[in-house]
């Protein structure tokens, strides 16, 4: 062990920032459809940078064991880039699901993304001793599917038809990777 | 053309609300019964007080005021004797969409045809009132009578989250099955 888990080459996950950056990136990011509409079906609303520090402030009183959010930054220059959360943690069953945004859109597509959902499912199998991680990606997003399965996701199935976007339907994938499975992916590929 | 009056009866039950008074203790003895709770879903099983079943229903209420969830209480129309219940939840209005749970709490009340009824009625419900486009359930791999009764109302299979319960030592599948508007048959 490199004695560096939360590290990887292009990024490391780290701690929330302070709220007041917290609410100015995470402002500005949901104004990226891009960004949005890959990350949430909720319909899109805006909401300002003060408010969302606001709320910030009050998720990092909370201690909360049933979720771990991480905020990525780059390696080289130490820039919060983006996010990724284990949510919706089953204790018993072993089972979280998982989310990731890359906000800066500049390091989208060059596999930032990728390494900061790796060591999230290191984090995941290793630290919390899960047994399972889930998500749910949207038919539409591509280049996030593309990028689990990197991971090792495996799609799980299809849930038919359930987004209405622009005029037509779209289908969501449920996607999930065992901790086997991890474990053989990682002694396929040595870290180096 | 008349409206239907009678959209919340079946031939032997009926959908009903939640009577505080009588409902609570029957749903008490109910979370007794590990084995019913293992199938209503994956938190731990725990024994409610019927002073917490009450608190429970307080704020199965307030979700209901917000419209996410409909809740109805599965009631014998012959005697009004409370059997279990059926409820939509996780809807999102935007898309249609919600996810639906039944529970006859009783072994003795299953098998008589009485869920498949109540089904019947939440699903004209979700259809033809609420407009719903999409409906997910699902059960676990180790319930075949109730994958049986989702496929005999419609539901199809769409997807296996493996392994994602841990009971007895042993791993088990999550089944998620789905219901479109447009395959729901009212037979």
């Amino acid at each position: 062990m490199n004695g560096q888990h939360l590290q990887g080459k292009l990024v490391r996950l780290c701690s929330p920032a302070d709220a007041e950056s917290m609410g100015k990136a995470w402002s500005r990011w949901s104004q990226d459809m891009d960004y949005y509409r890959s990350l949430d079906s909720d319909p899109p609303r805006f909401f300002s940078a003060k408010f969302i520090k606001d709320e910030e402030e009050k998720n990092q009183e909370k201690v909360d064991t049933g979720s771990f959010f991480f905020t990525v930054r780059t390696v080289q220059e130490d820039r919060l880039i983006g996010f990724t959360a284990l949510w919706e943690i089953s204790w018993p069953h072993g089972e979280a699901f998982v989310s990731i945004g890359i906000g800066e859109p500049e390091y989208r597509g060059r596999g930032y993304g990728t390494e900061a959902m790796q060591l999230t499912l290191e984090y995941a199998f290793e630290e919390l001793n899960l047994w399972r991680v889930s998500l749910f990606v949207f038919e539409s997003n591509l280049r996030g599917i593309r990028s689990y399965e990197k991971c090792g996701f495996v799609r799980e199935g299809v849930i038919r038809q359930a987004m209405r976007r622009d005029g037509r339907r779209w289908d969501w994938y449920l996607m999930g990777v065992l901790r086997p499975e991890w474990q053989a992916l990682q002694a396929a590929q040595p870290e180096t | 053309m008349d409206v239907n009056a009678r959209m919340f009866e079946g031939s032997q039950i009926r959908l009903a609300p939640i009577d505080y008074e009588k409902d609570a203790e029957i749903e008490s003895r109910w979370t007794h019964d590990l084995d019913f709770l293992r199938r209503m879903g994956a938190r731990p099983g725990r024994p409610l007080s019927v002073a917490q079943v009450k608190k429970a229903y307080e704020q199965l209420e307030k979700d209901m005021e917000k419209k996410s969830v409909y809740h109805f209480t599965i009631r014998l129309r012959e005697d009004d004797r409370l059997i279990g219940f059926v409820q939509i939840h996780w809807i999102e209005w935007s898309h249609s969409t919600g996810h639906v749970k039944i529970g006859i709490g009783d072994p003795q009340d299953r098998g008589h045809g009485y869920g498949t009824q109540a089904m019947q009625l939440l699903l004209n419900l979700a259809f033809n009132e609420l407009n719903f486009h999409h409906l997910s359930a699902s059960v676990v791999e180790d319930n075949p009578q109730g994958l049986r009764f989702l496929l005999k109302l419609g539901f199809v299979e769409e997807v296996r989250r493996r392994q994602a319960l841990l009971r007895q030592g042993r791993r088990l599948d999550i089944i998620h099955l789905g219901l479109l508007q447009s395959e729901w048959s009212q037979s």
